[in-house]
């Protein structure tokens, strides 16, 4: 039974619990004393069977689904002859691929082997059963919860109570799947990333001067190893990140400075809008603008005062991304500014400063904590955006700080390590993760230093 | 004499004061300007390169519909006129308008007038009518991209004949079909009803707006109940000075800002390798997109729940409603308005997001419009990116139009979120 047919007969099953249990109710109050009789308002009995009837089932589909690939294939393995599971893990997990392709395409015929053959139809056995099995019992735990249910409902049953302890419960799961979110990340990055310092040590990753992650075909190949010195990926990431900063930090807060001290209503109506707009193209209109337009224009204009800029230069991925991160500096520094008392202000102006003056000397020291911090927000933004460097910066690891030069980024690298068929015991993929973990950890320590210097160092005024 | 030379000075240094005044005025002025010429360059770049993808150039041709070349009579079976030899006929036709192409490299670009697709709509056609079988037929059919690059003016024909894509004897046959009113220029429907091509001129954004659609819509399935019940909880019923609570707060204003390629990281290792969910579907897509969305409907959320006046919370419960009754009658329903809008953003940024589903494999070339959230898709944004790296001239002004239908959800979901936050605004 597909999932679908589950998934609906599982709502028809709660609803059916739902009216059970509200009839159910009232037919128990009419016995006692009329509705008063009743704990809790007729309809949070029909819940709680619900309740009684969807949880247990929703628990076992969900268990189920997710584990069932991994167990049909396990098994599946299991039925395989000896010489097959003898074979080392690679050679195992393409014979496992096989067969299940084999399956999937509805021709066992095709295959010569017939061990091969017989795993196939196995396989496809397995898959039936399951299915089966799992619709049967669902429906059956979703039957007996129902039962359960409708036995606990009487007069004197505290319903209400019962479903707002289970809504509770059901908030704060929500809430924890920040947490998980979070778990998730560092344990999928963590492991991927230690079995790659199994084969290449941590100590060149970090520290090595050379980054080639193609491995040869042929084992006499020349560099068939693959270089793992991950540092001309970090050098060309804060290459781009700097330019990029340069550009977003004082144009950002020029311009929310003028738009909060000095624009009128009308030009501030025009403006604003140009910000949330800029704020609102994504990532990857911006990388396709970069390399069409910019980086030729960078190109040209260099070629004409007689430079030489590479065509996927530093510097316009740089320039591009600095435009991209404008809004978020502006918005940031603005909520840094207003959060300055008027009164500041407007002494300062009272005794005869003027308005740069009052801006230079007294709102930006006193906003600097949220300026301080949203720039290094805008700065793990910088090194966490990918399409842009994608579209508009080099694939090849050169190490250099000239910005008309092609330079390549951590995220570059993940993007073309993953991107492609994947091979999860090779080095090349595992590179990805190792990347990751470091450009995970980076922006992690960049945002809790912002945090916390917007916390710690902002003048409490009130 | 001191107070005049003090009042020297002062006058003295206003100069300057004003002067420096100016200055800093100025820096503001030519900072909003630089954003603002910037994205104009940037929206009349886009529009003028993609506005000539939203035509497209047809050929008519007369068509001989032999039974001799197609090796199928009017009353032979669908199948065998399934399979006649329709590119055999168009072929004929167009050497008999072009009487004497002599070369190999000159017949194989007279064949390449007209797209490969060519073949398939005759075949519809006779399908349709098996009758047409050995009459002479008049037929529109799609220009092969070169050819439609040419005709909106995108190779110049004064360069030298190396320098360009269409020789000068293509040049002639073009001269001759123009004057004969047979190439015209009509609205491109096929960006709007097919799926992804390798031809550019059969090329469509059907497929890539489909899979954003059943990505978007498992994105917003999950996100929306899970993002508005954890903010409910946080605002409303967690406990003050709880180590927990705290640790979830930090970790959502943490993941807010986590790159978003890591999230496909993410993704990949935990959804598709550990849990098998199938590669390059809407379902991973929209899985990894509502962890990506989920603290951006929180954050939204808990600032529309606070600003529901307290008073009608207590209102309720002292008249004996509990504080589930109280959140879900009255604080929810007046904190919807600002829930929605914040959920409508965060919608539409997940819409632009690009980089982690290139990690899960949105990015394979999918040509079938996909029919369910299971299916292999991709999404507009992708799109983008694949078609921007496509070599052919007739992919760049697909790009731009492709970029101009995404940025058109874009505004159609943030006008709604504008329209929301104005219609139901209140304060209190």
């Amino acid at each position: 039974m597909p999932i679908q047919t589950i998934l609906i007969t599982l709502v028809a099953l709660l609803l059916f619990g739902y009216f059970l249990g509200r009839k159910r109710a009232l037919r128990v109050s009419d016995k006692a004393k009329g509705n008063r009789g009743l704990h809790s308002l007729p309809a949070y009995y029909g819940y709680m069977v619900a309740i009684w009837a969807g949880i247990p089932a929703v628990i076992i589909l969900l268990l189920w689904t997710s584990f069932q690939t991994q167990i049909i294939t396990s098994l599946t393995v299991a039925s395989l002859p000896d010489i097959m599971q003898g074979q080392s893990t690679d050679q195992l997990g393409l014979t496992v691929n096989e067969i299940v392709n084999l399956a999937e395409s509805g021709d066992i015929s095709a295959e010569e082997d017939p061990a091969k053959q017989a795993a196939a139809q196995h396989y496809l056995r397995l898959k039936a059963i399951s299915s089966q099995a799992k619709a049967l019992v669902v429906v059956v735990a979703a039957l007996i919860g129902m039962l359960i249910g409708l036995r606990l409902v009487k007069a004197d049953t505290r319903a209400r109570n019962k479903v707002e302890t289970v809504i509770r419960w059901a908030m704060i799961g929500c809430a924890a799947v920040a947490i998980l979110t979070t778990i998730g990340i560092v344990f999928s990055v963590l492991f991927e990333a230690l079995r790659f310092f199994q084969s290449v040590s941590p100590f060149e990753f970090l520290f090595g001067l050379n980054w080639s992650p193609q491995t040869a075909i042929r084992a006499d190949q020349v560099g068939s190893s693959g270089a793992f010195g991950a540092v001309p990926l970090f050098v060309g990431t804060l290459l781009i990140s700097s330019i990029a900063l340069l550009i977003a930090v004082p144009l950002g807060l020029m311009s929310a400075i003028f738009l909060s001290e000095y624009a009128t209503a009308r030009v501030r109506t025009i403006a604003k809008p140009v910000l949330e707009i800029l704020a609102g193209i994504p990532t990857v209109v911006y990388g396709f603008f970069a390399a069409l337009t910019v980086a030729p224009f960078i190109r040209n204009l260099g070629e004409a005062i007689g430079l030489n800029v590479a065509s996927e230069s530093a510097l316009a991925a740089g320039l591009v991304m600095g435009i991209m991160l404008i809004p978020f500096v502006s918005s940031l520094s603005d909520d840094a500014i207003s959060a300055v008392p008027r009164a500041m202000r407007d002494g300062s102006l009272g005794l005869g400063a003027t308005r740069s003056e009052t801006i230079k000397q007294v709102m930006i020291p006193a906003a600097l904590p949220g300026i301080v911090g949203g720039i290094l927000l805008a700065a793990s933004r910088a090194i966490g955006e990918t399409m842009i460097v994608v579209m508009a910066a080099g694939l090849s690891a050169n190490l250099t700080i000239n910005p008309l030069e092609a330079v390549t980024t951590v995220t570059v690298q993940i993007v073309t390590l993953l991107t492609g068929d994947q091979e999860f015991d090779n080095p090349k993929t595992l590179a990805a993760f190792a990347l990751g973990l470091g450009l995970f950890v980076i922006t992690l320590l960049l945002n809790i230093i912002a945090l916390h210097v917007i916390r710690k160092y902002r003048e409490q005024y009130e | 004499m001191s107070t005049i030379s003090s009042k020297q000075k002062i006058e003295a240094s206003l100069k300057k004061r004003y002067a420096r005044e100016r200055r800093f005025r100025l820096y503001g002025v030519v900072s909003i300007s630089i954003s603002s010429l910037f994205l104009m360059v940037l929206l009349f770049t886009i529009i003028s390169k993609g506005l000539p993808a939203f035509q497209q150039t047809w050929i008519n041709l007369d068509v001989t519909l032999s039974p001799a070349l197609l090796g199928v009579d009017a009353n032979a079976d669908p199948e065998a006129l399934f399979s006649a030899k329709y590119a055999k006929v168009i072929k004929a036709s167009l050497k008999e308008m072009f009487p004497g192409v002599k070369g190999r490299k000159q017949k194989r670009a007279l064949k390449n007038l007209v797209s490969n697709s060519a073949a398939w709509d005759l075949r519809d056609k006779v399908l349709e009518n098996p009758k047409l079988i050995g009459t002479t037929q008049s037929f529109w059919f799609l220009a092969k991209d070169d050819i439609d690059v040419f005709m909106k003016g995108g190779i110049d024909r004064n360069l030298p004949e190396s320098d360009r894509r269409i020789k000068d004897y293509q040049l002639e046959w073009i001269d001759k079909l123009i004057a004969e009113g047979r190439l015209e220029k009509r609205f491109n429907t096929t960006l709007f009803t097919a799926g992804d091509s390798r031809e550019p001129e059969q090329a469509g954004m059907l497929g890539a707006i489909m899979g954003s659609f059943f990505t978007m819509l498992v994105t917003l399935l999950l996100s929306f109940p899970i993002g508005v019940a954890a903010a409910a909880y946080l605002e409303e019923f967690a406990p003050q000075n709880n180590r927990w609570v705290d640790f979830i707060e930090i970790n959502i204003n943490n993941l807010a800002a986590v790159p978003s390629i890591v999230f496909g990281l993410l993704g990949l290792a935990v959804f598709i390798n550990f849990f098998g969910v199938p590669r390059s579907t809407p379902l991973v897509g929209g899985l990894v997109l509502t962890l990506m969305t989920l603290p951006t409907i929180i954050i939204a959320s808990r600032a529309a729940i606070k600003s529901v006046p307290p008073s009608i919370k207590e209102a309720a419960i002292g008249l004996g409603a509990s504080r589930v009754q109280t959140l879900f009658h009255h604080t929810l329903p007046l904190a919807m308005p600002g829930i929605l809008t914040g959920t409508i953003i965060g919608m539409a940024q997940a819409l632009g997001e690009t980089a982690p589903l290139l990690m899960i494999g949105m990015v394979a070339f999918v040509a079938d419009v996909p029919g369910s959230i299971v299916d292999p898709a991709t999404v507009m944004p992708v799109q983008v990116y694949l078609w921007s790296d496509s070599p052919e001239r007739a992919f760049t002004e697909r790009t731009s139009a492709a970029i101009m239908i995404l940025l058109g959800f874009l505004v159609i979901m943030n006008s709604a979120a504008i329209w929301l936050r104005k219609k139901f605004e209140r304060r209190w």
